[in-house]
């Protein structure tokens, strides 16, 4: 069985961009995520609430 | 540094904002060698150009598996040693791992439609990567759903270590079974079948898409620690107003 390029070039460009947007999900998963978990720690610091060390170091 | 420092959680911290940017940049330049070389890598004389999808397909099965290793030697952590990165590294890894077990099985299925002439076919590789992708949901929900974080993860790693028994079976369903999929052309007894102007490629891409694992891990780790801070830090304030409540 003989494709077309036209026809593997559909599968091909499928394969990568499906691949591209898994990957950025990861990463925006990971970016979003980083800056959400600071956003809070940030928060609860500057209502008073910290680690013992983090009080000392400040 | 020593190795042994990186067990406490503060100094990790410290050591993956220090080696982040730089895995980072390292990747992307990996990345881009390999998608040049991917690009202009001559077509298979049996699959024409699809062979492409190959340099993202076997990379991505590589990883798929590896993350299931790393969250099995997580999993002796968490059980026998109870060290709390262990539970951090495995929860950090489940989601990556899926994710690249979910770009292994797509595809391999857009790959298998043009040279099987099929989407999908129930042969014991194809069905033992399905398999290990469930697999990966099941972490998932026992992570993300468990009431108790400590109880969730001691019944994460007891799923983690069964389901490495899958690893053996996918490696090896292509010599145990009569399948659809093709034998191990790469790492394989004899050396690799494989020409070197795919091969190298391949194994740039392969390299590429450990960078990004590693990359993606470290990070994860790193917010999944901040994680527990926070969770830490909500629990001693809520104590403190039950303590302060005449």
């Amino acid at each position: 069985m003989t494709m077309s390029f036209a026809q593997e070039a559909g599968f091909i460009v499928a394969a990568y961009a499906i691949t591209a947007f898994v990957v950025a999900a990861l990463i925006a998963w990971v970016v979003l995520d980083h800056s959400a978990q600071r956003r809070i720690l940030d928060d609860l610091a500057e209502r008073g609430v910290s680690r013992r060390s983090q009080r000392s170091e400040g | 540094m020593a190795v042994i420092d990186l067990a406490n959680p503060t100094r990790f911290l410290r050591f993956v904002e220090r080696v982040l940017p730089w895995l980072a940049l390292l990747t992307l330049l990996v990345f881009a060698i390999g998608l040049y070389r991917a690009v202009n890598a001559p077509d298979d004389y049996q699959q024409g150009a699809t062979v492409k999808i190959m340099f993202l397909h076997v990379p991505a099965a590589w990883l798929g598996m590896l993350g299931w290793a790393l969250m099995s030697i997580a999993a002796l952590g968490t059980l026998v040693w109870r060290h709390p990165l262990a539970d951090v590294a495995g929860k950090a890894a489940a989601p990556i791992g899926a994710a690249f077990t979910l770009i292994c099985l797509i595809t391999g299925s857009l790959w298998g439609r043009p040279t099987w002439g099929t989407y999908w076919v129930w042969d014991a590789r194809l069905t033992s990567v399905l398999v290990l992708f469930l697999l990966y949901l099941g972490v998932l929900a026992l992570y993300w759903t468990a009431e108790d974080p400590g109880r969730g993860a001691r019944a994460a790693a007891v799923l983690t270590l069964v389901g490495a028994i899958n690893l053996p079976i996918i490696k090896f369903s292509v010599d145990w079974w009569n399948t659809l999929h093709q034998p191990a052309s790469i790492l394989r007894m004899g050396g690799s079948a494989i020409d070197s102007s795919i091969l190298w490629p391949l194994l740039i891409m392969a390299l590429a898409f450990t960078l990004l694992f590693f990359t993606l891990h470290l990070a994860a780790m790193r917010n999944e620690i901040l994680r527990r801070r926070v969770r830490a830090l909500r629990l001693m304030q809520a104590q403190q107003f039950a303590e302060a409540r005449p």
